[in-house]
């Protein structure tokens, strides 16, 4: 948030010992809109110039509810060399990776080929970021590791793909966002997790995405901070979709991670599913388990923004209900809502549980030693 | 379970029509005609399918007709048993699935007239719930000022899942009619499908909406909160019903830490929405969905930093608890004192 940004310089100083954290929620971004044609057939490039996206969405330019700030990004974090926040590597060692001591930083590109009406344009788009992450990014930074984005409503070609990056070092999950066409558990997403259990690889879901869907159970609200509270309903309406479906039972290898859309809200959701299922398991005997089993077994949560009680240690008990082994620390960089790593957990943690939040689960989860 | 102590109210029963046949009776010769000559059938929504597990208990289910369309069946089940001084009646008939403003207002006016004569007139423990054809707004604040003059009626009812947003402006004047006539808004669980039932699209299975009903309530508190409701019109009161209540306080944490980092978005929100909760909106006990651990409980509870939160309610007819543990084991007698008396009195002013 502003306040914790403010505050980061003072974190930054010298005086500060920095712990090794992984940052899994990193938003590498494009310095111009040309920096993806290299990597896109003529046919497409001409497609952009002419007719835009096309996305699940109204505007031809921005979102549909204005951000905070410019690019919903720090207004720090504007490279000196010019472009957006988040599109240049020196300035994101500079400011992000290296006073921070970031191990492993894991890149969820936005704005990419997904929430796109057209399911071609949204398949090249996708294959060409991952191209670009490889060549600006992990190529140049061994510690940044990229996300598969694929085209999120054609699941065919987006397990496609999948297979064709598997067994590539420089890709560690692959990246859906929230809000899609249906809710993520229903079929038409089903070859996306085939192929992503059978790549090893786990299905992150980032906040936010196009499909269409009034962003409320009752429809359109006003503002931007509605649809970032939002996010967290978002989220627990594709988890609960992925486990009633059986997408967990189907798939027992799959790994989800939910990011940025908090993680207070999941032992609650948890409890709810459970206590439904034995009421109405009937309706989906395909659900074996109680909810909970599949969501403590196959869910991790990245941990920004982290939710904000007035007394801190409250969030204690939920990170126990939820397990210290399922957190995955995050800054969301370059974004306004930055959680600075250094202030984050209230004190009286204890050290193994400190290393596996900042660092240890990521390790795990992401396979890198 | 703590025990449960007599002469408490219960804020969330529902009492079922029977069939649409039910209401004509309270209709006019026009809209008796409508809903004959075209053949208009019983308005059932899938938020409670009939024989879901969910939507009676099997001790509560007749063994013919709808569960809770039937008063000495509530009577002998909860009223009595239970020691209830009242019990508040919301009706979930599917009115608000209608989208003829002046179908829907027929069809409003006949249930609450139904409501006064087949229940309140019939039972004195009984209180009712104003439902509202909020197809039009003005014709929801005539009905509401219609039906105010009977005390008997405590509050206003609408569903979690409706057209827009429970804070849009537009919908105001219905909440300047609450305040004015010291009528809390009950908001229940429940879609008039005019919208898909989940923030990202239509799910597969009833077991999804209902559990995906948690999520709606958190947007909608968005959606009263950030639009200004309470800043507009400060001693309105919104209960929560059959929402559950273990997401509260995280729901909050999020909620508050992004209104302070883009509360120059809606400046009229002159209080941290944790306050705006704590002295306008109450939650109704059941579904309690939370572990049964005491443990857990004394946390959620403690997270909450008010014992005015929430309200006693069965859910009658609805399966949420066996026999007669309504209250989680847990909750001391000074809280369930809270619950069951003291915190309905503080926010119904019309029960007495």
């Amino acid at each position: 948030m502003n306040l914790q940004f403010r505050e980061s310089s003072e974190a930054a100083s010298p005086l500060t010992v920095k712990t090794a954290i992984a940052d899994c929620d990193i938003h590498p971004a494009r310095a111009t809109r040309a920096e993806l044609y290299p990597y896109l057939a003529k046919r497409w490039q001409h497609h952009l110039e002419v007719y835009g996206v096309h996305a699940y969405q109204g505007m031809m330019e921005g979102p549909p509810y204005p951000k905070a700030q410019p690019n919903a990004s720090r207004r720090d974090a504007y490279p000196p060399e010019g472009g957006p926040q988040g599109s240049s590597l020196s300035f994101m060692q500079k400011q992000l990776l290296d006073p921070n001591n970031v191990q492993l930083g894991v890149l969820n590109p936005l704005n990419t080929g997904q929430g796109i009406r057209n399911h071609e344009l949204s398949a090249a788009l996708c294959s060409a970021i991952n191209d670009w992450q490889i060549d600006k990014w992990t190529s140049k930074d061994k510690r940044l590791k990229a996300s598969i984005v694929v085209g999120n409503e054609d699941g065919l070609s987006a397990a496609a793909e999948i297979r064709e990056r598997a067994g590539d070092k420089n890709f560690v999950q692959v990246l859906l966002l929230s809000r899609n066409v249906e809710p993520l558990g229903q079929r038409r997403y089903w070859p996306i997790y085939q192929a992503a259990e059978e790549a090893g690889l786990p299905v992150g879901v980032h906040a936010f995405g196009f499909g269409g869907n009034p962003i409320t159970p009752s429809g359109w609200p006003s503002y931007y901070i509605e649809e970032m509270v939002g996010h967290s309903q978002c989220q627990q309406s594709a988890l609960a979709s992925l486990v009633l479906e059986g997408v967990f039972e189907r798939f027992p290898k799959l790994k989800m991670v939910m990011i940025e859309a908090g993680f207070g809200w999941a032992p609650s959701l948890a409890w709810r599913l459970d206590k439904v299922w034995q009421r109405l398991r009937s309706e989906v005997p395909h659900v074996k388990r109680p909810p909970s089993e599949y969501i403590r077994e196959q869910v991790w949560w990245t941990t920004q923004p982290m939710e904000d009680p007035e007394r801190r240690e409250d969030l204690i008990d939920v990170i126990k209900w939820i397990g210290w082994d399922r957190l995955l620390f995050a800054t969301d960089y370059p974004h306004w809502d930055y959680d600075e790593p250094s202030r984050v957990l209230p004190a009286g943690v204890s050290e193994t549980d400190r290393e596996a939040f900042y660092l240890g689960n990521a390790r795990a989860l992401y396979g890198i030693s | 379970m703590a025990s449960l102590i007599a002469g408490g109210v219960d804020c969330d029963v529902h009492p079922a029509v029977p069939h649409l046949t039910s209401l004509l009776p309270y209709l006019n010769d026009y809209w008796r005609d409508q809903v004959t000559t075209r053949g208009m059938v019983d308005l059932i929504s899938q938020s409670y399918p009939q024989n879901s597990p969910i939507t009676a208990r099997p001790d509560w289910r007749p063994e013919s007709g709808k569960p809770g369309e039937s008063l000495a069946d509530m009577q002998r089940h909860v009223l009595d048993p239970f020691e209830l001084k009242h019990a508040i009646c919301n009706p979930l008939y599917g009115v608000q699935m209608v989208f003829s403003e002046d179908l829907q207002a027929a069809f409003c006016r006949a249930l609450n007239e139904w409501l006064a004569k087949e229940w309140l007139d019939r039972d004195p423990r009984l209180r009712g719930s104003i439902v509202i054809p909020t197809q039009s707004i003005e014709k929801a604040v005539a009905e509401i000022e219609r039906c105010a003059s009977d005390r008997r009626f405590v509050q206003v009812l609408m569903l979690v899942m409706g057209d827009t947003p429970l804070g849009k402006r537009a919908l105001w004047p219905i909440y300047e009619a609450a305040e004015r006539l010291e009528l809390p808004i009950g908001i229940h669980a429940g879609s008039a499908y005019h919208n898909p039932p989940t923030a990202v699209g239509w799910g597969s299975y009833h077991i999804e909406d209902y559990a995906g009903q948690a999520q709606a309530f958190q947007t909608q508190l968005t959606s009263l909160i950030v639009e200004g409701v309470f800043a507009k019109y400060p001693r309105l009161k919104m209960v929560m019903l059959e929402s559950g209540v273990s997401w509260i306080s995280p729901f909050l944490w999020r909620l508050h830490k992004f209104w302070r980092g883009v509360r120059m978005e809606t400046p009229w929100v002159d209080r941290a929405p944790m306050e705006i909760v704590r002295s306008n909106i109450r939650f109704s006990l059941q579904p309690f969905d939370a572990p049964p651990d005491e443990a857990t409980l004394i946390r959620l509870f403690d997270h909450m930093q008010s014992d005015e939160l929430v309200l006693f309610s069965t859910d009658y007819p609805h399966w949420q608890f066996d026999g007669q543990e309504a209250l989680p084991a847990g909750l001391t007698p000074d809280l369930v004192r809270k619950i069951m008396i003291d915190n309905p009195h503080a926010t119904y002013p019309r029960l007495t």
